[in-house]
């Protein structure tokens, strides 16, 4: 693992903060909630905390490696710098268990997030925000695979609720879309391998770092907004505060070997929102064969930070206490 | 491949279980309590048709600003319906209500808008039809 001065200080905070790779963020606009999506980073700035966030999944075997138990635990703390300026800091222990094989563990690279949201509708329920995240190189361990250069990847996002649909479909108004398009840009372009072969001569191999576009969607049918703006169906205590949620969350390299070719997961689940924090769970089924064969599962605890104590997580350097999350 | 036997592992069947019923009982106790106030139930219901509606009124799932809360009804070409007369009850601090005169039959907005005591404000609409 390559060391760097900052690295001891930067995990000891992830540690306690905790982690990246499942990203999120909830949300009021007009009367529309957008909970914290699980797989999927979504439009909005908040003050939140992720934890834990676990994944867990049975990998295929191959010819160089056996079937593998992964388990992630990851955590993520985000922070509003103003109304519509967040920051985010996570990170992931990772869990590898080879059946048979000694089992590896150790953290994943720490994420750095920037957010910011340019452009809101009230009455359309929708916002489009703009960002970048920084997986920080040598912050994690080389033996589960983290990489010891930065990417960089610049996103776009978007929320859109459907409550200005025509009441000839007001069934469809419970309905909201999220979305995120990135840009995963390594900053190494080559992976170098020196080695020595039977002859005694030297072999160099390079192996791309290929820039991947990053994207994906939410489609969610809010229960709470069925029952509170379109019609009371009697749903009881809690599935009236329940999310049905379907994530889709996919991976196009755009240059080398693989250029072209998508991988990806299908996630079918739902979310339970209350006062001061959310619960979810999704199954984690990929969409082909070169993604996997196996389903795993995600689950998620996200607190409300704005919620829970206001006048301290809402504390923001330029625009003061803000208060809870609410687009302005 | 499997020449080595693999670990073997503690049935995760009764913590799993465990923690279902933890999480069951975590809902179901929780759900009352909101930081954003957000409606419970109401008069008439959300979406629904009734013969009359003297009084339109709101149950949050918490206690509500008086001075900060708003309630009014419009008719389909947007009029104001209602008698101006929104109030968050004195005996029930969760419960906005609205009177509203004698109304024609056809479909009614009801918009609304709350801060909880905790400083959180929502706002929101629905309809209801009277025969």
């Amino acid at each position: 693992m390559r060391s760097r001065p900052c690295a001891v200080l930067l995990w000891a905070t992830a540690l306690v903060m905790a982690a990246a790779g499942h990203a999120s963020a909830h949300g009021l606009i007009g009367q529309r909630f957008f909970p914290a999506t699980l797989t999927i980073d979504d439009p909005f700035v908040a003050d939140e905390l992720s934890l834990p966030t676990v994944f867990h999944i049975r990998n295929r075997g191959s010819e160089e490696s056996p079937p593998t138990l992964q388990t992630d635990l990851s955590g993520e703390v985000s922070k509003r710098l103003s109304p519509n300026l967040g920051v985010s800091l996570g990170g992931t222990y990772t869990l590898l268990d080879p059946l048979p094989g000694k089992s590896v563990s150790g953290f994943d690279n720490m994420e750095v997030s920037l957010k910011y949201v340019f452009w809101k509708s009230a009455a359309h329920e929708t916002l489009l925000s703009a960002g970048v995240s920084w997986d920080v190189g040598g912050t994690g361990s080389k033996k589960i695979g983290a990489e010891s250069f930065d990417t960089v990847t610049p996103q776009l996002f978007f929320g859109k609720g459907f409550g200005d649909l025509p009441d000839a479909v007001e069934g469809l108004r419970p309905l909201a879309l999220t979305g995120a398009l990135g840009l995963d840009i390594p900053t190494r372009r080559f992976n170098q391998t020196i080695s020595v072969n039977d002859d005694g001569e030297v072999e160099v191999e390079r192996e791309l770092n290929a820039k991947t576009m990053q994207w994906g969607f939410s489609l969610q049918y809010s229960l709470q907004y069925l029952q509170s703006f379109v019609r009371d169906v009697g749903l009881p205590t809690p599935f009236n505060r329940m999310i049905p949620i379907v994530e889709i969350a996919m991976q196009t390299p755009i240059e080398g070997p693989h250029a072209g070719r998508t991988t990806g997961t299908i996630n079918p689940g739902v979310i339970w929102f209350g006062r001061y924090f959310q619960l979810g769970i999704e199954a984690v089924i990929p969409v082909n064969t070169m993604t996997g064969k196996n389903v795993g599962v995600l689950a998620q605890a996200h607190f409300y930070l704005d919620d829970i104590a206001p006048r301290i997580f809402t504390w923001t350097p330029f625009h003061g206490v803000l208060g809870p999350t609410r687009p302005q | 491949m499997d020449a080595v036997p693999r670990r073997a592992r503690a049935d995760p069947a009764p913590v799993a279980v465990r923690a279902l019923w933890a999480v069951a009982a975590l809902l179901v106790t929780a759900a009352p309590a909101w930081g954003h106030a957000f409606p419970d139930h109401s008069e008439p219901r959300v979406g629904h048709t009734v013969a009359a509606a003297p009084v339109v009124r709101i149950w949050f799932d918490g206690a509500i600003e008086p001075v900060f809360s708003t309630l009014r009804v419009e008719d389909a070409d947007k009029r104001r319906m209602d008698r101006n007369d929104a109030r968050v009850s004195a005996g029930d601090g969760s419960l906005l209500e609205v009177s509203l005169p004698p109304l024609a039959p056809g479909r009614y907005q009801v918009f609304w808008s709350v801060v909880a005591r905790d400083g959180h404000r929502t706002e929101g609409s629905f309809a209801f039809r009277i025969k």
